[in-house]
C-alpha cells in the first residue's frame, strides 16, 4: 500500500502508484481527478469558484477549475506525462442547501461542474466518469494503480466510477 | 478614533477589531443559548467566542475533521448587512436537543423523522433568530433573515458553502465562532458561525464606532 496524499480545499497535488490522492467532504467544490493509465501518474485538485477571471483576489491557482486544470496538467507534464494522455473524472459540485431563489452565488455548485467541463473541453482532456450535482456531500479517493475513483457519501453505499 | 484602527480590509484587522468582533459575538451566541436554553428548558454554558482569520483548508477542523457528520442551518442575511450566518451542530447534540423538546428520554439516535426534521429547522430559526436580534440591537443596524435552510452532511461539505462566500474575496475566512456546552451528561454543543460580506463587516464595525 502506498500513501494516502490528502488534497485541502483550494488545493492540488499529484502523485503515482502506490500512492493515492483524497480529498475530504466535497461539497458545491468539485474535485477533479486527471490521470494516465499508462504511467499510473495523477493529479487532483479541488476547485472552489468557476473563473479566476472574476475575481479580484485569484493567487491561490488552485482555488479556480479554469487556473486549478491549468496548473494540473503543467504539474503532471512536469513528471513527464503529455497532456494528449490524460483523462479526467470529476465529482462533487453538490448544492448542499435547497436555497429557493436562482441567486448565482448560490448555485455555485452547478456553475463550478460547468466551468470543469469547459475547461476540460478546451484543452481536449475527455472526462471518463462524473458523479455530480445533486445534494450531499462527497469525500473522494482516486487509486492510479488502477484508475479507481471512489465516492464516499453520507447514509450511501460507496461507489466507484 | 486613531487613522491606526480604520478598517482596511480583512487581512489588516488589528487586535481592537478582533476584540469588538469578540463581544459581537459574545453578545449574539449569548442570547441565542438563552434562547435555546429556555426551549428545551435547561442550563447550557456557553464559552468565550474565538475571533479567528482561518485558511480555508483550516477551515473544517474546527470543528474536528471535514467528514464529521452535522447539521448545519443556514439563513441569508440582507438589509444593512448582507451574508450569511451559520449555526451547526454535532449530529448526536442536534439529535439530543430534538429528544428533549420532544419529551424522548431513551437515548434514541436512529436518523430524523420528518417531524423532527421540521423541529430542528425552527429550533435554529429561533437561535439564529436570538443572535442576529441581538446583533442588531447592538449596531443598531437592520438585518433581514431569510428562511433557514437545512442540510446535513459532512462538516467540509456544508462548510464549502460560506467558504465560497469567502472565497470570491480572499483565501481567508473570518470566523465568529461561539461553542456551548450543556453542563450535564447530555452534551450539546454547536458553533455559530456569522459570514458578512466584507462590504458588510465594514458596516458592522463602523456602526460601533470603528
Amino acid at each position: 500500500m502506498g500513501k494516502m496524499i490528502r488534497v485541502g480545499m483550494a488545493d492540488l497535488n499529484v502523485c503515482s502508484s502506490p500512492d493515492a490522492l483524497t480529498t475530504l467532504g466535497l461539497g458545491s467544490c468539485v474535485g477533479i481527478v486527471l490521470y494516465d493509465s499508462t504511467t499510473k501518474i495523477a493529479g487532483m485538485a479541488h476547485v472552489m469558484l468557476p473563473d479566476s477571471t472574476r475575481i479580484r483576489s485569484n493567487e491561490n491557482v488552485a482555488k479556480f477549475a479554469d487556473t486549478g486544470i491549468d496548473e494540473l496538467v503543467r504539474r503532471l507534464e512536469k513528471m513527464g506525462v503529455p497532456k494528449k494522455r490524460l483523462v479526467a473524472k470529476i465529482a462533487g459540485g453538490a448544492q448542499m442547501f435547497a436555497f429557493s431563489s436562482e441567486n448565482s452565488m448560490l448555485c455555485v455548485g452547478k456553475r463550478n461542474v460547468e466551468a470543469t467541463k469547459e475547461k476540460l473541453k478546451s484543452l481536449d482532456i475527455r472526462i471518463i466518469s462524473e458523479d455530480t450535482g445533486d445534494s450531499y456531500g462527497r469525500t473522494i479517493e482516486f487509486y492510479p494503480e488502477n484508475g479507481n475513483l471512489l465516492i464516499k457519501t453520507v447514509g450511501k453505499e460507496e461507489k466507484i466510477i | 478614533m486613531s487613522s491606526q484602527n480604520q478598517y482596511e480590509g480583512l487581512n489588516e484587522l488589528d487586535n481592537m477589531h478582533y476584540d469588538i468582533l469578540r463581544e459581537v459575538g459574545n453578545i449574539g451566541a449569548g442570547n441565542a443559548t438563552t434562547a435555546l436554553s429556555q426551549l428545551i428548558n435547561t442550563k447550557i454554558d456557553m464559552t468565550v467566542p474565538k475571533v479567528e482569520l482561518l485558511d480555508f483548508t483550516a477551515l473544517a477542523d474546527v470543528v474536528g475533521s471535514a467528514e464529521k457528520i452535522v447539521v448545519g442551518i443556514l439563513l441569508n442575511l440582507s438589509g444593512d448587512v448582507d451574508g450569511m450566518m451559520m449555526f451547526m451542530m454535532e449530529f448526536s447534540s442536534a439529535k439530543n436537543i430534538v429528544n428533549q423538546l420532544m419529551g424522548k428520554a431513551e437515548k434514541d439516535l436512529a436518523a430524523f423523522t420528518e417531524l423532527e426534521l421540521s423541529a430542528l429547522k425552527e429550533i435554529g430559526n429561533i437561535i439564529a433568530g436570538a443572535y442576529l436580534s441581538a446583533l442588531s440591537s447592538l449596531t443598531n443596524l437592520n438585518i433581514v433573515e431569510s428562511v433557514p435552510y437545512m442540510s446535513i452532511d459532512m462538516a467540509g461539505a456544508i462548510l464549502s458553502v460560506p467558504a465560497i462566500a469567502f472565497g470570491e474575496l480572499g483565501d481567508k475566512a473570518l470566523l465568529i465562532e461561539s461553542e456551548f456546552n450543556q453542563t450535564e451528561e447530555e452534551s450539546v454543543n454547536g458553533f455559530f458561525i456569522l459570514i458578512p460580506t466584507e462590504k458588510s463587516y465594514e458596516t458592522i464595525l463602523s456602526s460601533l464606532g470603528m
